[in-house]
């Protein structure tokens, strides 16, 4: 059974603290397959469009029937833990820092026998499930997991390399003000956060609900935040930046509004401003030191979540300035993704449906409650995804995209 | 199926080793280099008079055999290069024989041979291929020594064996390397040092692991007529088999290609396992000797922990067996490796192999193993050997 991980120690100032290192990241542009459904915590496999076999490693034609018409399948991830071996020696230096470490070889109920990473619940010689996750390189690995859960299994050391758990870390929610950033906040503290850091964009404004939410938790501290002030993301960074360990951006700036209608790019600025240069500011103010504090302890720094919206992958009309600066702040996340991976820090887009807030007051249902976005990003956290799409408007726009993105187009714009 | 060819007038001579090194400040192409020149030497046979040469090696990189013949100053007229590692040197044998046969080169050197730097092994293994770059080496690690762990984890399970029956295999081993000048390991091993050795991937301890390291192994194939007439002492090819991706649905690997072509074999050569003098196995791991014992007909599938128990290896043993002491005790040159066996067993052919000699040593058999794409290793040969006569 594993063993609950404890909370982390006060760290020793004067010990130097441990540089990130990445699991071999290498892949064929074939294996890749296997990222994208990790990205989004699918288990798939490619299978031959022509004889159905499935087959792993991913090959560039079928082994089978040597078609190239090859897809990726969601297939039944059940298999048997054929042989194990816990490794004492490794060539790579990510792996010399966590020996020993278990790998296995699993027959899958689907057919292919796979090298897998085995957790330490697993039996030998028993039947296990497996699991695709992203590690630290993001690149997905397949991991042997028992076939029930077992008690704190989230927390055995392997398992924790590919997620990033809010229990026991400090977590900075940007706009802690609005519905959507109160109901994060309390789903991680909720979650075991040991410290939610709420920003306030707007501490000149009374808000009674406001404080006596703050005071509601010990683990809550308040701090001065506005996303489209410099200044202000620098000197709070200067102060809490080497606490941050996961920052979740929830600074959004939703109005109505096209493009061509519009008086002036007033609006669109304000939008650009929060959503695009905000998270710009943030990352340039936080980014470099949670880069640093990556392998800082049991529980460094380790995620960084963007609420972005399905409207960032499907312009809104009706919101296209809005939509506009979604779609910017995605393709700035991606940058960012890019550059927080040599730390192996986790980038999570989460795109979510219409929320159940004033700003979406005139929108139809179905709408998600804050609490159901806030419950998703915590879970997306602990599974380790990428990509979180949040809700049946999200999910179904996205299958649409996917069938068909010029009805998309045309059916928004209707 | 029609009846294969015997590889009557064909010989093989002159086997030589370059003495290894633990590490290496040179390329591959030098230990290349030196093996042909000994074997020029050796043999008295003209440098151009060699006109077909095989090639193999993990490190000659980015050259191919292609440019290592102009590197060396080669022009001949039929090259081959094999890149399967331990199974190299029978391949090489096969491919050369043929050719020789058939006319298209007279005298070909097959040379391997491979460089070690202070971190080529970790390179090597990091780049091994795409499936191992993208399904093994991500999961650990661990090199060989993770996969073998795997195959041996299951072979114990299914079949019994314990590390005292490997213990035994590598122990034997090490006192026929004790008699080798080139092995690396000089030191004696019991079997209770090998028991209480560091884990490293377990099962896998120490001393079943072998040592990378820089060297080259060198042997000529010419027809026997040309061997006669430079007085060199020749060993016959009675059969040999390769095989490939061999039984891809077993689930994990408890058996390799020589199943399937070991009846061939015998079949070949007019010859039965109890005809075998001697056995140069790969033996890369020790699980992998007993698959060998297994496939190669000298005991059933299963049965090979017991046939450990009831045998001697060593050269003056029931079974002489890897009478070099193998890559476990000489060391692993990389593809030469692939050839260390095959080397050895033309020196037991040709009466030069000193104080490993095994005493009136008329058949030997060889086998090889290689590449470790993925789960298992895919490359299996076999061949049997005969002492040539005057």
């Amino acid at each position: 059974m594993t063993d609950a991980t404890p909370k982390p120690k006060r760290k020793n100032p004067v010990a130097r603290t441990r540089l990130p290192t990445l699991p071999p990241a290498s892949r064929s542009r074939a294996a890749l397959g296997l990222a994208r459904a990790a990205a989004e915590g699918r288990f798939e496999m490619q299978a031959c469009a022509d004889c159905g076999a499935v087959q792993y490693p991913p090959r560039e034609v079928c082994g089978s029937c040597l078609s190239e018409r090859l897809d990726w399948r969601e297939v039944a991830n059940g298999g048997a833990l054929i042989a194990t071996t816990t490794l004492r020696h490794s060539n790579d230096p990510y792996f010399r820092e966590r020996l020993p470490w278990r790998v296995g070889t699993v027959k899958m109920d689907a057919g292919p026998s796979v090298v897998a990473h085995v957790h330490e619940d697993c039996h030998e010689a028993g039947r296990v499930r497996l699991a695709l996750k992203l590690d630290r390189s993001g690149q997905a690995v397949l991991h042997a997991l028992p076939a029930e859960d077992t008690p704190n299994m989230n927390d055995s050391p392997q398992l924790r390399e590919t997620h990033c758990d809010p229990k026991h870390r400090r977590v900075l929610v940007t706009d802690g003000r609005s519905t959507l950033g109160r109901a994060m906040v309390k789903a991680l503290l909720d979650a075991g956060a040991s410290t939610v850091f709420i920003g306030d964009p707007a501490t000149w404004k009374a808000d009674a609900g406001f404080d006596a939410f703050v005071a509601s938790d010990p683990r809550i501290e308040p701090v001065a935040l506005d996303v489209t002030d410099t200044d202000s993301v620098d000197r709070l960074a200067a102060s809490i930046g080497a606490k941050v360990e996961i920052l979740i951006n929830t600074a959004d700036h939703l109005r109505d509004g096209g493009v061509m209608n519009a008086r002036d790019v007033g609006l669109a600025r304000d939008a650009f401003d929060v959503n695009v240069l905000g998270l710009m500011r943030l990352a340039q103010a936080f980014g470099p030191t949670m880069c640093f504090r990556a392998a800082d302890g049991t529980h460094g720094a380790v995620a960084w979540v963007n609420l972005l919206s399905i409207h960032a992958l499907a312009a809104l009309p009706a919101r296209g300035a809005w939509s506009a600066s979604k779609a910017a702040a995605l393709s700035a996340a991606l940058t960012l993704r890019a550059e927080f991976g040599g730390a192996g820090i986790r980038v999570m887009n989460v795109f979510p449906g219409p929320i159940d807030d004033e700003w979406e007051q005139l929108t139809p249902p179905p709408k998600l409650a804050p609490s159901a976005v806030a419950a998703a990003v915590v879970r997306g956290l602990r599974d380790g995804v990428e990509d979180l799409y949040v809700g049946d408007v999200a999910e179904e726009l996205r299958a649409r995209l996917r069938d068909n993105q010029k009805a998309v187009e045309r059916e928004l714009g209707g | 199926m029609r009846s294969r060819q015997s590889y009557d007038g064909v010989a093989a001579a002159v086997p030589f080793t370059v003495p290894y090194a633990r590490y290496s400040t040179h390329a591959a192409h030098w230990w290349l280099g030196r093996a042909l020149a000994a074997l020029i030497r050796e043999s008295g046979i003209a440098k151009a008079d060699i006109d077909g040469v095989c090639v193999s090696s993990f490190t000659l990189g980015p050259d191919t055999a292609v440019g290592l013949m102009q590197h060396l100053g080669m022009s001949p007229r039929w090259l081959d290069h094999i890149p399967m590692g331990g199974a190299s040197g029978v391949v090489a044998l096969r491919r050369a024989a043929r050719a020789v046969q058939a006319g298209d080169a007279e005298v070909i050197a097959c040379i391997a041979g491979d460089t070690n730097h202070v971190d080529s092994f970790r390179h090597t293994v990091s780049q091994f291929s795409r499936f191992a770059q993208d399904a093994v080496y991500p999961y650990g690690a661990g090199g060989p020594n993770a996969s073998f762990a795997l195959l041996t984890d299951h072979y114990m399970r299914q079949y019994g064996a314990t590390r005292e029956d490997f213990g035994k295999l590598c122990v034997a081993q090490r006192d026929n390397a004790l008699r080798n000048p080139h092995a690396l390991m000089k030191k004696p091993l019991t079997l209770a040092q090998y028991l209480d050795a560091r884990p490293i991937t377990d099962p896998i301890h120490l001393f079943d692991c072998v040592m990378p390291c820089a060297g080259a192994e060198g042997f000529l194939v010419m027809t026997e007529e040309r061997a006669r007439a430079l007085k060199l002492p020749r060993v016959r090819i009675r059969s040999t088999i390769e095989r490939h991706n061999a039984y891809p649905d077993d689930p994990i690997q408890f058996r390799g290609g020589w199943a399937m072509d070991r009846d061939a074999l015998y079949e070949h050569a007019g010859l039965s396992p109890a005809d075998v003098d001697f056995v140069e196995t790969y033996d890369d791991y020790p699980v992998i000797n007993m698959l060998q014992f297994e496939d190669l007909g000298f005991c059933a599938k299963g049965e090979a922990p017991a046939f450990v128990r009831e045998h001697d290896f060593t050269i003056d043993g029931s079974f002489p067996f890897n009478t070099s002491g193998g890559q476990l005790s000489v060391g692993q040159a990389g593809a030469a490796g692939g050839y260390l066996g095959l080397v050895q067993a033309l020196r037991q052919l040709t009466n030069v192999a000193g104080a490993m000699q095994v005493a009136d040593a008329r058949i030997g058999l060889v086998s090889g193993f290689g590449m470790i794409n993925y789960d298992r290793g895919l490359c299996s040969g076999a061949a049997l050997l005969e002492r040539g006569t005057a």
